[in-house]
This record gives structure tokens, sequence and C-alpha cells, in this order.
């Protein structure tokens, strides 16, 4: 999924076609906020045939589907889910038992099990049940925290310094981290405040988020930036992983390396660090 | 009652408007196009346009289309999507 999410919309042909040279490492094709209620056929029959057609290299595509407390997102997701897609974003989420139901709609219409699921976590409701939610399939690779919605629905005035949302920020990566699953910042929304920009992303990512998202494709490299780890750190992890690796080939209960073990959260660290560096390691805990 | 109608598309850039009109009982399928591209991709717009009409069987009806420079996914998708609302009546 990589450190930046870029969100497209979804009925626009001159943004759809040219979404994968924008520098996201993932793009969300929106199908929910930036498209009218009349033009939501327009929009998923666009997406449709362009994901069929169009070679997105270089990125991971995504499709925000409309929220299930409409009548489109039912449509939306058996449209695009079979039209090679590699991810979707589920807005509104609140309960585990909702993305479950689109996990199985998807097990039943495709075959591609690889296809990965991101709640937005964007009400009280959904941050209270985030741990929930982010448990409730194996296909969620991530937790994405939408705080306009969110800030809206606690009745708290929307800052640029985001202390109303702090709390909230703090509980969506500890209930990710606990799922084993990764955590996505909200995006910040003034295209133009690049200083403003770049303050948040580095606290978002203090706080423990793998990456964030924006709605405008000048913020994508500054995210990355701001995410991408240190050579050394890169060096590290990619140490840790062979070490692991040859420590389980060869029978060994337990690894180390310069005289330390490494346990599971080195493990996990190493992981996060790659991610961020976009190196694939299918390394699995059992 | 008039007769029946319906349009999919923009014309903003690298979009197309498509507009489905219902003709006279027996008349034949229109395909009516005009496009900023029409010297270089004019015979490949009508070429889906007509592929598009006949795996949905629309055989009486007029299609009339403004491209803006539209590739063939988005003149697929607006075609499809004209003549879906055409059948719903929207």
């Amino acid at each position: 999924m990589g450190t930046n999410l870029l969100f497209v919309p979804g009925n626009n042909p001159a943004m759809v076609q040219n979404a994968g040279i924008l520098g996201a490492d993932t793009v969300i094709f929106d199908l929910e906020d930036a498209v009218a209620g009349n033009e939501k056929d327009a929009a998923r029959t666009l997406l449709k045939n362009a994901l069929e057609s169009m070679e997105y290299e270089g990125c991971e595509t995504s499709v925000r589907i409309n929220a299930m407390d409409t009548t489109h997102w039912e449509k939306d997701l058996r449209t695009v889910a079979v039209a090679g897609i590699d991810g979707l974003v589920i807005p509104k989420a609140e309960r585990g038992e909702d993305i479950k139901a689109i996990s199985e709609i998807l097990d039943s219409i495709t075959e591609a099990e690889d296809i990965f699921l991101i709640p937005l976590v964007e009400s009280a409701l959904g941050v209270e049940n985030v741990y929930e939610i982010a448990a409730s399939s194996k296909r969620i690779r991530g937790i994405f925290f939408g705080a306009e919605d969110y800030t809206a629905d606690i009745g708290a005035v929307r800052t640029k310094g985001g202390e109303e949302i702090f709390w909230a920020r703090g509980r969506i990566v500890n209930g990710a981290a606990a799922a084993g699953v990764e955590a996505i910042d909200t995006p910040f929304t003034d295209v133009e405040d690049i200083e403003g920009l770049k303050k948040d992303t580095i606290f978002a990512k203090a706080l423990g988020f793998d990456g964030k998202a924006s709605i405008s494709p000048r913020h994508c490299g500054f995210i990355r930036e701001i995410f991408y780890p240190q050579d050394e750190e890169i060096r590290y992890a990619i140490r840790v992983m062979d070490t692991v690796k040859e420590a389980e080939k060869s029978g060994k209960g337990v690894a180390s390396m310069d005289g330390k073990m490494i346990d599971k959260p080195i493990v996990l660290r190493a992981l996060k660090v790659l991610r961020a560096a976009g190196i694939k390691e299918d390394f699995r805990y059992e | 009652m008039g007769k029946k109608n319906a349009k999919a598309g923009s014309l903003e850039s690298s979009d197309l408007l498509v507009v489905i009109e219902e003709k006279e009982a027996g008349e034949k399928l229109e395909i009516v196009m005009n496009s900023i591209v029409e010297k270089q991709y004019g015979d490949r717009i009508i070429e889906i346009a007509h592929e598009i009409a006949a795996l949905k069987g629309m055989d009486n009806v007029r299609i009339l289309i403004q491209d803006r420079g539209a590739l063939d996914y988005a003149i697929r998708a607006r075609i499809e999507t004209a003549i879906e609302r055409y059948e719903r009546g929207v």
C-alpha cells in the first residue's frame, strides 16, 4: 500500500486515466463524496472500463465505494471488484460485522484473495470500535482515519493544529497495531499550505501512523519523503529479515543478530520499514 | 408522450457527451459524431458506438456523440451509461 494514498475523483476521465503518474503509492478512485448522487452510475461504469483496460504501473489501485447506508455500495462493490482492482476503501466503517459482510461478498464473487480492504473510520462509534473493525477480516490491510466527518460527529471544530483529533489518532494507531494492520492518517485538506502539510505529516509519523492520504497530487511527494526510512534503517531491516528467514530455514527456534535475540517486535518493525521503502517482503508469522 | 432520450458524460477535456434519442418506428440506428480528433480517431469512435449498440440491441435510436478527446475506455463507458439510462427511462 505504501505511504501515500491519493484520492482521484471517479467520474473525471482526465484524472482517472492519469492517476498512475501522479506520484501516489496507492490511488483511491472515489465513488463517494467526489461523485454527485445522479452520476454514481456513470462513475461506476467509467471506473469499470478504466480498470479493465488501463495499466496503472507503479501504483496500486483502490476504489472508495459508497457507504453501506446507501443504495449504491453493493453495486459499486460488485462492479469494481471484478474489474482488476487491488483494494477497496470502505467509508463510515463502524462495525466489524459490516466489513466481514463485504469480505464475504468478495469471497463469493472473485477468486482474487489478495484484494485488500481499508475501512475508513470517521465517526465516534467507528473510533470506539477500531480494533474490532481492524480484526474483522484477513483482507484488511490498514485502517484509515477520516478526521473531517469524525470532528463533525463529536461536535468539535476542525483545526490545523489537530488538538481535537489527538485522542482519536492515538486510538486508531493502537487499534490497527493490535490487529497487525497499518494505520493511515487523514488528509491535510489545505492544498496550498505545504509547510502545514509537512508539520502534520511529521506529527502523524511520530504518533505511529504508517502513511497518510491526500487530496492533491502536490502532497504525494512530501508525504513519501517524510515517511521514507533512512538508508541505515532499510539496511538493518533487510539484515533482520535475512536472519529470521535463515533461522527459520535451518529450524532454529530463535534468531539472533549482533548478539541480540530477534523477537517479534523487531521483525514487525523491520517489515514496517521495508513497506515504507516500497520493498516487497512476503514473510508472515504463522 | 414525447420521445425517450437520455444522456451521459460531459464536454470536459478527455470526456464526451453522449445523447440517445428514440427514432420513429421502423427507422434504423443512426450515429452522429463530432470530435476534436475526428481526423485521427473519428472512425474508431463510430466503430465503438456501433459495437456497443449492437451488443445492447439498440437499433431504433439516434446516438449523438460530442467528443473532447476521450480514450476508448471513456467512450465505451459513456455510451454504456447513456444506453442504460435510456433503457431505465432516466
